[in-house]
């Protein structure tokens, strides 16, 4: 009930293609069973590297902050974009700081690589443990859900168009059976050098 | 069971609060104010535990002017709002919590065009930018009415009229009387004070 990390409700899915990698997420901002916003948007991007947080609210604004202040630090330092490998790494150290006192969310890291152009998805736990994952990741109050309508709608190797299509009918299957998430839902899709954002008409209850 | 609602128009932003103090089963005032100017076109009500409320809001209020006082500059309506939720979001985290929430409204006049518009924030630290919205059992009325009859480019005559039928509503539906609604009216000119809705 006062469970921090399902107060707001929102899910998110990270899946991964031929050489490129979808993430998507819904829009809801909810009090409890009250919806109270439906622009509230879960993924960020940190130049050709996403990061989609769910759970507590107030920890999804504070950390898109803190990693925005990391990752600007990191380019004045190393004079180009943070990899979405060496991201999710900052992100299981910036989280295990905080071990005794967690942030409650559920991050998830999708991008591909510029350097070796190799797509890569992630997920953690609220500590900052990695899960790499070569297929799809899934967080949020609809982890369930995900969990079953990726298992049977995944496949290897599909191409951005193909991908958008699997992602967005899982994700959507799954938001519809949690009460807590939906309220509309955007995508991305990642190539090596285009991000197609897209916006999903969903069911409004 | 304190009200406060919001509602953003063309080019104003409505605050409206309820005026009594209660405290177990007295009411204590029936002329309370609920709100706080944070700058001449930017105000925040506010809900939450008695004590809190007014030392949070003045702690903010007090910071903010300190700033525009310093650098000669008042914050936007969003930079205050986002002020305002970290202090919130520091505060969850430490030994004893600011319990407060709060609607901020404010106008933008550094673009080219004054913009307006209002933060929803709770006392976690959740921020959220919203059309109309309201904090606490109120919210579950009023916002019902308003998803109903709410358009984006109302003008302040018939944004009153909408307080005015959220009024009806929440005193029909309300368990205790609430003292009837102080409204403040801020735009590009700065903000209007009402005393009480109906007088409207």
């Amino acid at each position: 009930m006062s469970d921090p990390s399902s107060i707001n409700g929102g899910a998110a899915v990270a899946m991964v293609g031929k050489d490129c990698v979808a993430i998507a997420c819904d829009l809801r901002l909810g009090n409890q069973s009250l919806g109270v916003a439906n622009n509230f948007e879960k993924i960020f991007n940190y130049d050709h590297t996403f990061l989609a947080l769910t759970g507590l609210a107030s920890d999804v604004t504070t950390l898109s902050e803190v990693f925005r202040l990391k990752t600007n630090l990191y380019k004045m330092r190393e004079e180009r974009s943070i990899e979405p490998e060496t991201f999710a790494n900052l992100v299981s150290s910036t989280l295990y700081q905080k071990r005794f006192g967690p942030y409650f969310i559920g991050p998830l890291v999708a991008g591909i690589n510029s350097l070796t152009g190799k797509p890569f998805v992630c997920g953690f736990d609220l500590i900052g443990c990695i899960d790499y994952a070569k297929d799809f990741v899934v967080s949020g109050t609809a982890t369930d859900q995900l969990y079953g309508m990726c298992e049977s709608l995944y496949e290897p190797g599909l191409g951005p168009d193909d991908l958008f299509e699997t992602i967005s009918q899982a994700f959507l299957s799954a938001v519809d059976r949690d009460a807590l998430s939906g309220w509309g839902a955007v995508v991305y899709v990642i190539t090596k050098d285009k991000v197609t954002k897209r916006l999903l008409k969903t069911r409004q209850d | 069971m304190d009200i406060i609602l919001g509602i953003k128009l063309n080019d104003s932003v409505l605050i409206a609060t309820s005026k009594a103090v209660t405290r177990g089963i007295s009411v204590l005032k029936a002329s309370d104010d609920k709100t706080r100017n944070l700058g001449d076109h930017s105000a925040m009500a506010f809900t939450g535990e008695s004590g809190d409320t007014v030392q949070f809001a003045e702690y903010v209020q007090a910071n903010l002017k300190l700033f525009s006082v310093r650098q000669n500059y008042e914050l936007s309506p969003k930079a205050m709002a986002s002020f305002v939720r970290k202090e919130l979001a520091t505060s969850i985290r430490s030994r004893k919590p600011f319990q407060v929430n709060v609607l901020i409204g404010g106008c933008d006049i550094n673009k080219e065009t004054p913009e307006t518009s209002l933060y929803w924030i709770d006392y976690l630290g959740t921020n959220v930018e919203l059309p109309y919205a309201a904090h606490g059992y109120a919210a579950f009325y009023a916002l019902s009415l308003l998803d109903r009859h709410y358009k984006p480019d109302l003008n302040e005559e018939e944004g009153i009229k909408l307080l005015q039928l959220c009024n009806k509503e929440l005193s029909t539906r309300m368990p205790i009387d609430f003292k009837g609604l102080r409204v403040k009216v801020i735009n590009s000119q700065g903000v209007k004070e009402y005393d009480d809705l109906t007088a409207l």
